[in-house]
């Protein structure tokens, strides 16, 4: 082939590359395993992980849930993992139409008229949903309370510190567990949004309607984030309660831990903002026989064409997760869903109670809950939990100090679907043992 | 001249419905274990206002049958690079090694949770440790974070993190100093992501020879206003910038930093490295260097590369290796960095996407990587060669990784760009990049990547040689294509005009 193109070796090949500026070594990089090699390095990595193979019950973000066998069967299919973004509609009608499925389940379980095709996560979403509420009024202060995941506000405040937004966290009610009555006081007239999550971190219901109303009668936007999905198969949907903006982690829909991603971010507002939407968007349409098909759509919000005017910069964004979740969703259907987040209600009631009764233990918080709940024990959360993970082999929460310090004993215990009885009666017993000695 | 091409890509299932127009009431596809705890009464555990009251209507009801047959089926009026050549410019459309994909789904990697405690997710992290080293290595730039979720959002963390760097060093005074300059071949996530970090666009012009001109660069960073510049190398048009030092140096004497768009690192891996070219900060696309699979839009991962002078500016938290003296390194996080930007993302960034591209690098080892740099830049080569007699090349100096034509010789025709990559359609190719980069009139952007033989680029060559025959002897054949799908082109005007984005009863 050199020869064809009237080279003589494949150094040639980059002659335009200045001479001063080519690597002349080997690149010091390991050489070459096999696949045996490589799947034995692999899997001794792996079995340093040693809370990947325990009965769990973290939470916080990411949850583990049944996935139906068929989600990986479809998304291992060369046509949806191979393909790129669907820029040619007529050989990319798969990934579209999964796309349009996508944003119809995802206005279903938000209560919401229009969805995108997906966010990098939910962070991330939260984070465009700030940026998209300042366009949309024009304002710049956004009031979010603490009871909104604390990666979340980082990844906020990392992306509002060059746009001219002021971020006002305001401390949630450390009796309920809930936002606090000083958060819609903080509502002005210069307030973009009131952003919210629920559940929250804590795992507590907001009374999201009340909030939507304190934020409307200011002019300011509601935006809820969601991190755990599931509890849109029981909660009341955040559009029923007059949200504007609704982001979600959609890791709960067929997702795998996998060390925090990929994950899919929802992204779903009212049909009169829908050219203020970040990222992609598909739409139906129809070829000149009137055959319907699906095609990106309202792409002049977008940075290839928009460039430093567009509604974000995001592009590549999680296609084939959002397949996942669509997967999942069909697959789960109306009554699998809501089966899922009851079973999730109901264990998590039951080990909330049982943890309750143990000596030295208690429920800080008094607001309602979906499937997450605080735990005060006895001592230092790390050291407790450690020792239940050490002696017991079960992960039994995420200690509170990492993300507030003056929570030492607090911890975060989520229970959902796959956590069966005997897991839970072993992680209270556990618990109770642990703390004794 | 078509001989040995077939026209072949036919749908075999054309009318599938939406999954919703096929539910049907009280069908289900999944069966989870009965509850086996006491059921509260739920007005009991959540206050009835709060409860759903539309009972999801709308959600289909289908069974697990019904789903694997919707998706297989739509799944056939997919394009993809296990069909075949895939030869979308800049997007890299390499081939996804399946070994990769069984290494992410190790059970252990696969369930562990990101918050789990650091001594029980040891190798979690030692495998994002490893792929930044080797990343390091790879692009001569030592500080790296695997954070960023995709290619914009490196770039995104490489401006923010130029202008934190600015903003320490001079202070209030850096508040004169926010002006991006970007060549004008440049994908648009450069000026989104500039404009996010809060600075104004300058473009910067093009020489006719498809390289930055180094007078305007001169010009627009003696204003003492500029921040940066954000370049891509090689460029959109495939051309390697030969004068990228002299750029870096024009733009650190102005004060400015260097960022490096590596959406085109496949061109230099093993070959050269940003770091020795005088680049500051770089990001990479796990999903087009080190191929990871694009799935249809994502998930990508784009890590960002910089100098130990901007390490301190990186995302929290980072990972780093700990003394240790018996047995296996042991990892932790450190989140105290006081100068970081900030978190760009929940937990670590895509886990998964770093899982395959490491196995990438170590099936390939250092000469395979090397390897494939070389046979990517060569299939370009030959397609640059194979197809000059029938499209006009805009620019002469041979090209690195991709090759860009255009439509001026069929255009006479009335034959445009998008006609020819229809029509591409209807020879069993994906087509190419088109309209892309925006500097050149009816761009068609060819990148075939390693992944591809001889005999396939020979197919290809013809396939776009017969092409340009149609486009002289039959214009109409080519304009209505293509004619081989199950739909023809969509009125996307139409579409865009009266939007309907979700599927309504």
């Amino acid at each position: 082939m050199l020869e064809a193109i009237g080279l003589k070796s494949a150094e040639e090949l980059f002659d335009s590359i200045p001479q001063d500026l080519l690597l002349k070594r080997p690149l010091n990089t390991p050489a070459a395993l096999s696949e045996i090699e490589l799947l034995n390095r692999f899997e001794r990595m792996g079995g340093r992980n040693a809370g990947a193979r325990r009965p769990s019950f973290l939470g916080g973000g990411a949850y583990s849930h049944y996935i139906p066998t068929i989600v990986d069967h479809i998304i291992s299919r060369s046509e949806f993992f191979t393909a790129y973004t669907p820029y040619q509609p007529e050989i990319s009608q798969g990934t579209l139409q999964t796309i349009f499925e996508f944003q119809t389940l995802v206005c279903q379980l938000t209560g919401m008229e229009v969805a995108n095709a997906s966010m990098y996560d939910g962070s991330t979403a939260l984070a465009e949903a700030v940026l998209m509420a300042e366009r949309v009024t024009r304002r710049s202060k956004v009031i979010a309370s603490t009871s909104v995941h604390p990666q979340y506000l980082e990844v906020v405040q990392t992306y509002v510190q060059h746009a001219g937004i002021d971020l006002e966290v305001v401390p949630f009610d450390a009796q309920t567990g809930q936002s606090s009555a000083a958060l819609a006081n903080a509502i002005d007239d210069h307030t973009a949004a009131l952003v919210v999550q629920s559940p929250n971190f804590f795992g507590c219901v907001e009374d999201l309607s009340a909030l939507a109303d304190a934020a409307h009668e200011k002019g300011a936007l509601l935006v809820v984030a969601i991190t755990e999905a599931m509890s849109l198969g029981l909660l009341k949907s955040p559009g029923a309660c007059g949200a504007d903006i609704v982001v979600a982690e959609g890791q709960s829909f067929g997702v795998p831990l996998s060390f925090g991603g990929p994950y899919v971010g929802l992204f779903a507002t009212r049909e009169k903002y829908a050219r203020q939407i970040p990222g992609r968007l598909v739409g139906e349409a129809y070829d000149k026989n009137g055959r319907r098909g699906f095609v990106l759509t309202l792409a002049t919000r977008e940075q290839h064409i928009r460039r430093e005017k567009a509604t974000s910069n995001i592009c590549t964004n999680e296609g084939l997760i959002a397949l996942a979740a669509t997967v999942y969703l069909e697959t789960m259907g109306r009554r699998g869903i809501q089966e899922a987040a009851h079973q999730c209600l109901q264990k998590a009631a039951y080990a909330a109670r049982l943890i309750a009764s143990l000596e030295g233990f208690s429920l800080p918080f008094s607001g309602p809950r979906f499937n997450e709940f605080v735990v005060r024990g006895p001592l230092d959360a790390a050291e407790l939990l450690s020792r239940l993970g050490k002696v017991k082999g079960i992960e039994g929460g995420i200690p509170l100090w990492r993300f507030f310090s003056d929570r030492p004993n607090d911890f975060l215990v989520c229970v959902t679907e796959i956590n069966s009885r005997d897991e839970i009666d072993a992680l209270v017993e556990g618990l109770s043992e642990v703390s004794n000695w | 001249m078509t001989d040995g091409i077939t026209k072949v890509t036919s749908h075999t299932s054309p009318n599938e419905q939406l999954i919703f127009e096929r539910s049907q009431q009280g069908r289900i596809g999944y069966r989870l274990p009965a509850l086996d705890v006491e059921a509260s009464p739920l007005d009991d555990l959540l206050p009835q206002e709060f409860q759903r009251d539309d009972d999801l209507e709308g959600m289909p009801e289908v069974s697990e049958v019904d789903v694997i047959r919707h998706f297989v089926r739509i799944s056939t009026w997919n394009y993809s690079i296990d069909i075949g050549m895939y030869p979308l410019g800049s997007c890299t459309m390499k081939y996804n090694s399946r070994l990769n994909e069984r290494v992410a789904r190790i059970a252990e990697f696969a369930n562990v949770h990101p918050l789990t405690a650091e001594h029980d997710a040891q190798g979690a992290l030692q495998v994002i440790y490893e792929l930044e080293q080797h990343l390091a290595e790879i692009t001569g730039l030592p500080g790296v974070s695997l954070q960023p979720a995709a290619g914009a959002h490196g770039e995104m963390t490489g401006i923010m993190i130029i202008r934190a760097f600015l903003d320490a060093r001079d202070g209030a005074a850096a508040s004169g100093r926010r002006t991006m300059l970007i060549p004008d071949s440049a994908h648009g996530t450069n000026p989104a992501s500039a404009h996010l970090s809060g600075f104004s666009v300058k473009t910067i012009r093009s020489t006719s020879e498809g390289l930055t001109d180094l007078d305007h660069l001169r010009e627009l960073c003696s204003h003492g206003d500029v921040a940066g510049l954000m370049l891509t190398n090689p460029n959109t048009l495939g051309l390697f910038e030969r004068n990228i030092k002299q750029i870096c140096d024009i733009v650190h004497e102005a004060r400015g930093l260097v960022y490096m768009d590596g959406a085109n690192m496949n061109a230099l891996v093993g070959i050269a490295r940003p770091g020795d070219m005088g680049v500051d900060v770089i990001h990479l696309n796990l999903h087009k260097t080190f191929s990871t699979p694009h799935g249809g839009g994502g998930p990508g991962s784009g890590p960002c590369c910089c100098t130990s002078e901007l390490e301190p500016f990186l995302p929290v938290p980072r990972i780093v290796k700990t003394d240790w003296t018996v047995g296996e390194p042991t990892f932790k996080l450190e989140y105290d960095r006081p100068k970081s930007i900030g978190r760009v993302k929940a937990f670590f960034g895509n886990y998964g996407m770093m899982l395959r591209a490491l196995a990438y690098i170590l099936t390939h080892g250092n000469d395979g990587l090397r390897e494939a740099t070389e046979a990517a830049v060569l299939n370009a080569r030959y397609i640059a060669n194979g197809l000059t007699s029938d499209y006009d090349k805009p620019f002469n100096s041979p090209p690195m990784h991709e090759v860009v034509f255009t439509d001026k010789r069929q255009s006479r025709k009335g034959v445009h760009t998008l006609d020819i990559a229809k029509r591409l359609i209807d020879y069993g190719f994906h087509p190419m990049t088109i309209y892309f980069p925006l500097i050149v009139q009816g761009a068609m952007l060819i990148e075939p990547t390693e992944s591809v033989g001889r005999q396939e680029l020979d197919q290809f060559i013809a396939a776009m040689r017969s092409i340009a025959n149609e486009a002289l002897e039959d214009p109409e054949l080519v304009r209505n294509a293509p004619h081989s799908t199950r739909i023809g082109r969509l009125d996307e005007a139409a579409a865009a005009r009266k939007p309907v984005l979700r599927w309504k009863p």
